[in-house]
Parts: structure tokens; sequence; C-alpha cells
């Protein structure tokens, strides 16, 4: 080309093209920015209100196991342990601690800033400690949720008395415990290791976790080997045709039916009709199996697209059988987009509700599931039920569960990058 | 059709111009072979022997069914969707179309080197080895090995890569994919060898040692290569058919088709006139 004999049309034109691919760049950093600045505010939030769920407060009290309260039938069984009168010895650790409160509004008021789990808590101690009874031991024993929301200052501490759940009176003596030294704010094992439980400061996550961890287990195992088996059937074995274009246009419409339908279809199916237990992670999971099948095999029929024709026309012309094309190389081509595919169809399972909704998974369960017929709850349906509660603490439980939601994900997602890294090595 | 100019059997032909004196014997053969593609007809009764030993060479312009007519011989056009073959093809006077025949075993006996190269994104050991372990050739890793050798000695390849067996063939230079491609189809000892424009993505130094190794490799296999090029179809073929609209106008020996053909559009095409 000759510049000399550049137009300034031309110049003015290219000019313009230029220009325009200046602009489409910075449309792309733009949108990239925002869709960073929400993740990041996303992220932040969750955080800053999560993060305290998995501290907790607790109190120290030096308790005398009293004998004749704790062990009722006096033979230190569990089941004698289990009929001890617990909150009387409570009373009167606390009483020993404030021994000038004498009225029994005040002293009801006193008992509250311990929670209802601590007589659970003396109990369990007692039962892996038999050589307690009849002695004193200083012990450390949870707060209430309003004291762990007091302590947190999560509450505001300057509101008039009327408007907040810890008293006057109350929030003293936690000033004189903390000076004391009696009260302290430590890590939350109780978060990761209980059920469900309807007092915030009870609550964990264990169940919903292992629920999820179930639920999820038996949708990889029946909508993985379902799913790919179909996909390979359908791109390297059936006839196109009509048919084909048949299955493709149903597959492509289930993809896109809203998740509560398959929960209606679970419903009539595993509950009604084939009678599987309610809330079970079983039926949970073959309810998004069902739900994950369409996507799983469109991804799959898509990876197996994308390995060129030339491999299995080498193969073939090689003598290879048409199993032995797609088992030796198609598939493995293939796997790295079917694994992510697999992962990203897993991970919607894992954040979906709806259909858990309708097979009964919504309920409130404390047990911590044992098997896949045991009843349970998963972590988003968990997450809606404590934002659904009206106590404070349970703000940042929801919080605290959603982060583990997110840690969930992102380690199926890094587990789904290192595996596909690892298949793609081999190539 | 007009003006058809096939002779069916060798010992008419210009045989004082062939390289070699005894008259070959038919390896494959095609009778009236006619291929559709749905309701397009692509070839059109197709007549074509294949000698043994010998290098036959089709060329013919873009489109003129050379390919096509190579696919039939493997039935690598099987899974093309609607596509039908009708007429009849042998190996050895045996139809390959008989039911008798699987079509496994008859790309063991008739390989195929394609257009670009392909190899598998496997090792260079294991590219060459693909073949014998699915046929179940050999019994131990000695016997694969020695196969891995001589397959990739005869294809020209084995001093170049005998130091790197287990990087990936992907690494190689196009040339060198190509001839490990052609290792990997005589690996499994096939009778035949179907090379469909093997070097049109390859530049010509590379295209002259693979033109080298055809010359060689024609002593054991029979081979039957589709070609652009005309130079090359002279340079190393023994016979050449032209084909032209899905038909084959002449079928002779390589000179007698560059040098004197006896159809007009053979000579226009040879002479550069058309196509």
């Amino acid at each position: 080309m000759n510049h000399k004999n550049e137009t300034p049309e031309q110049r003015k034109y290219l000019a313009k093209r230029h220009a325009a691919s200046r602009r489409f760049r910075w449309y792309g950093i733009m949108g990239l920015g925002i869709a960073l600045m929400t993740l990041f505010f996303l992220l932040g939030t969750m955080v800053l209100k999560g993060y305290s769920s998995f501290f907790q407060t607790q109190i120290q009290l030096t308790v005398s196991f009293d004998k004749t309260v704790i062990d009722p039938l006096g033979d230190q069984s569990a089941e004698s342990l289990a009929r001890g009168d617990y909150r009387a010895i409570l009373g009167n650790a606390l009483k020993r601690v404030f021994p000038e409160i004498k009225s029994r509004d005040d002293r009801r008021q006193l008992s509250k800033i311990l929670s209802d789990g601590a007589s659970f808590q003396l109990q369990d101690l007692l039962v892996s400690h038999p050589e307690w009874v009849s002695t004193s031991q200083t012990v450390w024993l949870i707060a209430s949720d309003n004291v762990d929301m007091w302590v947190k200052k999560v509450v505001d501490h300057d509101l008039p008395e009327s408007q907040r759940r810890i008293s006057d009176l109350q929030a003293k003596w936690l000033a004189f415990l903390e000076t004391n030294n009696q009260l302290r704010l430590r890590f939350n094992a109780m978060f990761f290791t209980s059920g469900d439980s309807r007092n915030p400061e009870m609550a964990g996550i264990l169940g919903a976790m292992k629920g999820s961890a179930l639920t999820l287990l038996i949708t990889f195992l029946v909508s993985f080997p379902l799913g790919v088996a179909s996909a390979v059937y359908l791109e390297e074995f059936a006839a196109k045709g009509r048919w084909a274009d048949f299955i493709e246009v149903n597959i492509n419409n289930l993809a896109a039916v809203p998740s509560i339908v398959f929960g209606l279809l679970g419903l009539a199916l595993y509950l009604n009709l084939m009678h599987l237990p309610r809330s079970a992670p079983l039926v949970g999971g073959l309810t998004l199996a069902m739900m994950t099948l369409p996507t799983l095999v469109i991804a799959t029929r898509a990876s197996l697209k994308s390995v060129p024709d030339p491999i299995r026309d080498g193969a073939r012309a090689l003598g290879a059988s048409p199993l032995q094309v797609v088992l030796h190389h198609v598939l493995p081509l293939a796997a790295p987009g079917m694994l992510t595919g697999t992962i990203i169809s897993m991970a919607r399972a894992l954040g979906e509700t709806a259909p858990l909704l309708m097979i009964g998974m919504v309920a409130f369960i404390m047990d911590i599931p044992g098997g896949v017929l045991d009843p349970s709850t998963v972590l988003p349906v968990q997450i809606f039920l404590w934002a659904d509660s009206p106590e404070r603490a349970f703000l940042e439980k929801t919080s605290g569960a959603t982060l583990i939601l997110l840690a969930f994900l992102i380690t199926m997602n890094a587990l789904a990058v290192y595996i596909r890294n690892r298949v793609e090595r081999r190539w | 059709m007009v003006g058809k100019n096939v002779n069916y059997s060798f010992e008419t032909m210009h045989l004082e111009a062939s390289k070699s004196i005894t008259p070959p014997r038919v390896k494959m053969e095609a009778k009236g072979v006619d291929v559709y593609y749905g309701d397009k007809q692509a070839l059109e009764k197709v007549d074509l022997p294949v000698p043994l030993n010998r290098v036959t060479a089709l060329i013919g312009p873009s489109g003129c069914g050379k390919s096509t007519f190579l696919k039939c011989l493997n039935r690598m056009n099987d899974t093309v969707v609607g596509c039908r073959v009708t007429g009849s093809i042998t190996l050895d006077e045996e139809d390959i179309h008989s039911p008798t025949v699987d079509v496994v075993q008859l790309r063991a006996r008739v390989g195929m080197v394609f257009q670009k190269p392909n190899p598998f994104p496997k090792s260079i050991y294991d590219n060459i080895a693909y073949g014998p372990r699915i046929h179940g050739m050999t019994r131990d890793r000695t016997e694969l090995d020695q196969i891995v050798e001589e397959s990739l000695a005869r294809a020209g390849l084995w001093n170049e890569v005998k130091e790197r067996l287990q990087e990936p063939g992907t690494s190689l230079s196009g040339g060198q994919q190509q001839r490990l491609c052609i290792a990997r189809a005589i690996a499994v000892n096939p009778e035949v060898v179907l090379m469909d424009e093997p070097c049109s993505a390859l530049d010509p130094i590379a295209t002259a040692r693979i033109e080298e190794l055809i010359d060689e490799l024609c002593n054991k296999y029979t081979i039957i290569i589709v070609t652009h090029s005309m130079q090359q179809a002279a340079r190393v073929s023994h016979y050449t058919g032209f084909f032209h609209m899905g038909e084959l106008v002449e079928y002779d020996h390589t000179e007698a088709i560059f040098t004197n053909p006896q159809q007009e559009r053979t000579k226009g095409y040879v002479t550069g006139r058309f196509g």
C-alpha cells in the first residue's frame, strides 16, 4: 500500500476503525471491572458478616457437681445423669459469682446469660469425666445468643435499654465477668460439629454439610454415568436423522425447565410412587440428578464434538472398532471438557434449593444424617431456614453457612481445574 | 458415458513402458462403482484395477470424486451420513462389501494416510504401537518394540525419533508427522496403503522425502495415491487414473497418460488447459 496515495477520507476511516477497537477494549475492561467489584463486594460483606459465626462467647464458672442433684439414682449411669437438675447447679454457680443478687427477677435475668445448651454441656462433661461427681470444677460454658451478640458488638451498646435484648443489669454483669477474665470469645467448634438447633448459639452446619455431600454423591453417581453414556451414544453411535434431532431438541428443552418442576417430578415419582423416605439425601440426589442430566449431556456432547474428526478417521483407518475409537481416542480428548461440564452441573446442584423443598428437605432436622436414607437438609436449604429465623444471632449464622457453601464450591472448582490439568497433561 | 478408455487387463497395456517386465497381478478392483451422497451422484460407473505392488495415482480437478473413490476402497464412507456405494470392489477377488468381510479387518488390510497429518495426541511410540495393539499382533513388549522400530525405519523416521519415542507425536514437524502416519499405517502390516493427497500440507523438501518413501514402500505394499500435483503423479506412480466430474475418464500407464493421452479431457488436464 502506498501511503502517499492515501486520501483524507481513507485516513479518517482508518482512525474511526482504530477508535472503535479501542472503545471495544474499554467496554470489556469496564465489564470485567464491574463484575470483579460485585464479586469483591459480595465476598467482603459475606466475610464481614459471617466470620463472627465461627467464634462464640463463653463464660467461666466454677460448678460444684453435687451428687444428689445431678445423680438422682445414685449409680452414675448415663440414665441417671440425664435426669440431673443441671439448671440448679448452674444457678448455684452463678450465685457464687454474684452473691449480691437476691430478687427472683434478677436471678432469672442472670440465668439468661447462659445458653440453654449449657446444661447439656455439663451433662456431656460428666459423662466423659465421671470422676467429677461430688467435686468442684471450673468450666467454660456457652453464653446465650443475646450475650454473644452483645459481646461481638453486633448490637449497638448505646441503644436505649428497651430496644435491646440485654438489659443494663445484664450488661453490668457481663462487664464484671470480663474484668474477671471469666468471659472469652473462642473458636466455635460447635458450629462445625452439630446439627441445626432452635437456639442460634447451639446451631451447627455439620448436618447440612453432610446432607449436601451425600446428596451430591448420589447426584454424581446417577447423573455422571448416565449423562456420559447418553452423550457418547447420541454423539458417536446414534444415526443422525429426525429422531436424533427430536431427542436433541427435547434435551435442550429439559435443560431449560425450571428446577422446581423437577422437584415436583421427584415428589410424584420417588415419594408418592416409589415410597422412598421423605427428606432423604437419596431422594434429593435422585431429584437433582434428573435436573443435572440434560446440562451434563449437552456439555459432554459439546466436548465430544470438539474432538477433531481426523483423530477418529485415523483410528478407524487403522481398524479400530467404533467402541475402541471412542474409548481410546475420543473420550480421553473430551475428558477435560466433560469434567468441566460435570463440575459445573454439580456446582449448580449443590446450590439448588427449590426442588429439594418439594421433597421435604426443608424440614427442621437436628440429627446429623448417617446415611443416604436418614432425613437431612442441605447447605442452601439450611441458609434459607436460618435466614428465615427471627433471632438476631441467626443472621451471622446465615452468612457463616454461605461462606461454607462458597468454600465447598471453590474446593469443587479447584478440584475440577486440578483434575483437568492432570488429564490434559497426558494429551 | 462417452469415450471411456479403460483397460481391464494389464497385458494389453504398454508393458514395455512399465518399470516391471512381468505383468502385475490385480490386487484390488472396482467394477461399476457408483457412489451417491444423498440424491447427488458423486461417482458413476467407475471401473479401475489396482495392480499389486505398484503405485497407482488418481488425479483430477477438485471435486472430481477421486478422494471419494479412495475412501470406498477401505469403506471409510460407511460412516458418512447418506453415502451409498453400489457396484463391486474386490480385494484379492473377494468383495469387500460381502457380509463375510469384517470392516475392521478390511481396514487392517487396507491402510490409509490422510491429507493432513493426524498423529494421535499420544507419544510417538504409542502412535505406532496402537494398531498392532488393537489387533493383538504381538505377544510381548519386545515384539512390539521391534514392530515400532521396523515401521519407523521403513517410513524413514527411525533415525530422527529413536531418541525421543516418548515425546508426543504432535511435537514433530509436519513432514515428520506425515511419515509418522505412514509408519502408523504400515505397522499393522497392511496389503494396500491408500494415500489421500499425503503431501498437500507439506513443503517441497518434506514432499520429496514422502515421494522417495512411496517409491521404496511399493516393493512391499500396493499403493494408491490421490494427488493434486500431476508432477507428483508422474514422478511416483506406475499407473494413473484421471477422474473428471465423477467418472474415470482414462486409466493407463502413467507414461501413457502424460505423453499420449487418448481422451481430449485427459489431454486438456495434463497439459494444464483446465482443472
